[in-house]
């Protein structure tokens, strides 16, 4: 195809891609360098008949003028970056030099909301991606064996935690393990504890809302793998049958190796997804105890009055550096694929 | 030899046939009992004294004279303006899809018969957009959205949407147009079409399943949207997912809390109801992609 035809196929979707994702980005990160301007202030003199005093006050109308020439904001460079919000430097070095052990140097540095939500976003994608690939593998195999009839009805049940957005999923979920739900309120039974809830602990708020994300992403685990089991070839299990392997060691053996770049390819994808996770936060009203980065991100946007565009930006700004790192394994290989075939 | 492949012992039948049920039952029960608990009142739903309130409906009972209620339905949708959020989020659906696949095709396909270069290095910009965390981007949109003045609206989300779903709609649609020979278009080149003519009239019309899947993919992501719809619309414009969220957090919707169990439902069965039609586009789309990594 000409270049010049190319051009114009191309044109419609590449303009959409760059205003809307590319530009975002550009202004996400201009952003980050400024910080909201101050309030001004000025001094009163307040007379009354005890004598003058004098009081620092908002001048209300020179910040709403400053205000209004500089939208953005004063310029801060890397200021939001370091702040204690972000990623804290000043913060860690008096940890560091206070603390008298590591245990508690990691304590001090966890504690602060960045690292925090670092820790938990990290914790989430790692815990979370392991078990959706094993149980999406076992529940493609199962509903491989099945019969055709059955097939297409099991397939639709077994998306549905897929299809739903995360926010209703999290709320479905989150009516019944809430302590006046169904599958709470037996637990408290079965444990003789009536305090027992999700919220009652950081640790269990975390192990839910992992589950809630197993329950989640492993449906598109089973979809990926049921197709690529479509796939795997039959001669190899033939020969394999004849001499005798056993049906564990067919899947072993033969269908196993056969899925590894499908499997990289799921691996790949969870972590990017759950890395951005944010939405089971709000649905689970876990707030308190565990934060992401993206959640971070909403809470600063969240207030109409008064948004954190400098924060915002900043945190934007880390996430997507930690995203290019989850993803420069995929790009290699793509790299390594692409030169392959030409 | 096909027979022996699939020939399975008893035993494994058993323990398959129980792992299926057991699967089925974690992933689809929730949503059933929400369903049940949609025609209930809080009371019994939430129970803090017995959750087989929940199934007997006692409260609901007490509170309204049968065992079932469709009170927070009919007061979700007419009081909770829920009516407003749905016909939002069918305009913004239907819009997001059409453009989407107008604008994910022709680029698709320019990309498919391109043998240059930089067709990879859009492909990798693409993955790479695809990759960006959502909320991000919001960070971005937010405040030049405000100095122009166009926050809150509907084209503006639409548009959004549209270009957030790109890089998807392009990767999917690629890996579709590479499996029509291209010699069918070629053919179609030497008797005297342009591009256009030939990506109109000779390939759109035998690609009708792959841009099937494109536009169910678009529309499972323009419909199911929360993180672009909750900032960039304001109340009046919210769709159903934002809505929802509202009824749960602000003072306002408070001690209404069953219509956002009865707004889930809502919204759900419609989605529920379209997966079922298009299941097999969804799961050939799914590997399309997969093949392609």
């Amino acid at each position: 195809m000409p270049h010049k035809t190319f051009f114009w196929f191309i044109l419609p979707t590449g303009l959409a891609m760059i205003l809307f994702i590319g530009l975002p980005i550009v202004s996400s990160f201009f952003q980050s360098l400024h910080i909201e301007t101050e309030q001004i202030l000025m001094e009163v003199e307040n007379c009354d008949p005890f004598g003058c005093k004098t009081n620092v006050r908002v001048d209300l109308e020179a910040t709403e003028k400053l205000r209004e020439e500089n939208p953005l904001g004063r310029f801060n460079g890397f200021g939001t970056y370091v702040d204690r919000n972000h990623l804290a430097f000043d913060e860690i070095e008096e940890a560091w030099d206070s603390s008298s052990s590591i245990s508690e140097f990691k304590d001090i540095v966890l504690n602060l909301p960045f690292y925090k939500a670092l820790l938990f976003t990290l914790t989430f994608c790692f815990a979370v991606t392991p078990p959706v690939i094993i149980l999406g593998f076992i529940v493609a195999l199962s509903i491989n064996t099945l019969v055709k009839s059955l097939k297409g009805i099991t397939i639709f049940g077994a998306i549905l935690p897929m299809v739903v957005t995360p926010l209703i999923g999290s709320l479905v979920l989150f009516w019944m393990i809430d302590s006046q739900g169904i599958i709470g309120a037996s637990i408290q039974i079965l444990f003789n504890d009536p305090n027992l809830s999700l919220k009652a602990s950081s640790k269990l708020t975390w192990i839910t809302l992992i589950i809630y994300g197993i329950w989640h992403t492993t449906p598109f685990a089973f979809v990926v793998f049921y197709a690529a089991l479509q796939t795997v070839p039959q001669d190899p299990i033939e020969a394999a049958l004849i001499d005798g392997a056993s049906r564990f060691q067919r899947v072993r053996y033969i269908v196993i190796p056969h899925l590894y770049p499908v499997a990289t390819f799921i691996i790949l994808i969870c972590l990017m997804d759950n890395f951005r996770v944010f939405e089971p936060i709000i649905g689970f009203s876990a707030e308190g105890v565990a934060q992401s980065l993206s959640w971070m991100i909403y809470q600063d946007l969240r207030n109409e009055n008064k948004m954190l565009f400098g924060s915002a930006g900043a945190t934007s700004m880390l996430t997507i550096i930690g995203i290019a790192i989850l993803l420069t394994p995929v790009l290699i290989r793509t790299w390594k694929e692409f030169r392959t075939e030409r | 030899m096909e027979s022996q492949i699939n020939k399975y012992s008893t035993q494994l039948i058993v323990i398959n046939s129980i792992f299926i049920l057991i699967w089925l039952t974690i992933s689809v029960f929730p949503f059933i009992w929400t369903l049940w608990g949609s025609f209930k009142v809080k009371a019994d739903f939430f129970s803090r004294a017995d959750w087989t309130y929940a199934l007997s409906g006692f409260n609901t009972l007490l509170e309204t004279g049968a065992t079932t209620t469709v009170k927070a339905y009919i007061e979700s949708w007419t009081e909770g303006e829920f009516w407003r959020a749905s016909m939002n989020t069918i305009i913004v659906t239907f819009s997001v899809v059409c453009i989407s696949l107008f604008l994910g095709t022709l680029g698709a396909y320019a990309l498919s018969r391109s043998t240059y270069k930089y067709t990879f290095f859009i492909l990798i910009a693409a993955l790479i957009f695809r990759a960006m965390p959502h909320i991000t981007l919001v960070s971005g949109y937010l405040f030049p959205f405000f100095q122009l003045n166009i926050w809150g609206i509907l084209p503006t989300t639409i548009i959004v949407l549209v270009a957030i779903n790109q890089p998807f709609t392009l990767w999917l649609l690629y890996s579709f147009f590479k499996t029509v020979p291209k010699e069918l278009d070629e053919s179609a080149l030497i008797d005297g079409c342009s591009y256009f003519q030939a990506f109109r009239f000779i390939i759109m019309p035998i690609m009708w399943p792959g841009v099937l899947t494109a536009g169910l993919f678009s529309m499972m992501l323009a419909y199911n949207d929360f993180t672009v719809t909750a900032l960039l619309l304001n109340q009046e414009n919210y769709t159903m997912v934002p809505k929802i969220n509202a009824y749960l957090g602000t003072v306002e919707y408070s001690g209404n809390y069953m219509w956002a169990v009865s707004s889930v439902v809502s919204a759900t069965a419609p989605l529920f109801m379209i997966v079922w039609f298009f299941q097999r586009q969804l799961i050939s789309g799914l590997t399309a992609g997969a093949v392609k990594g």
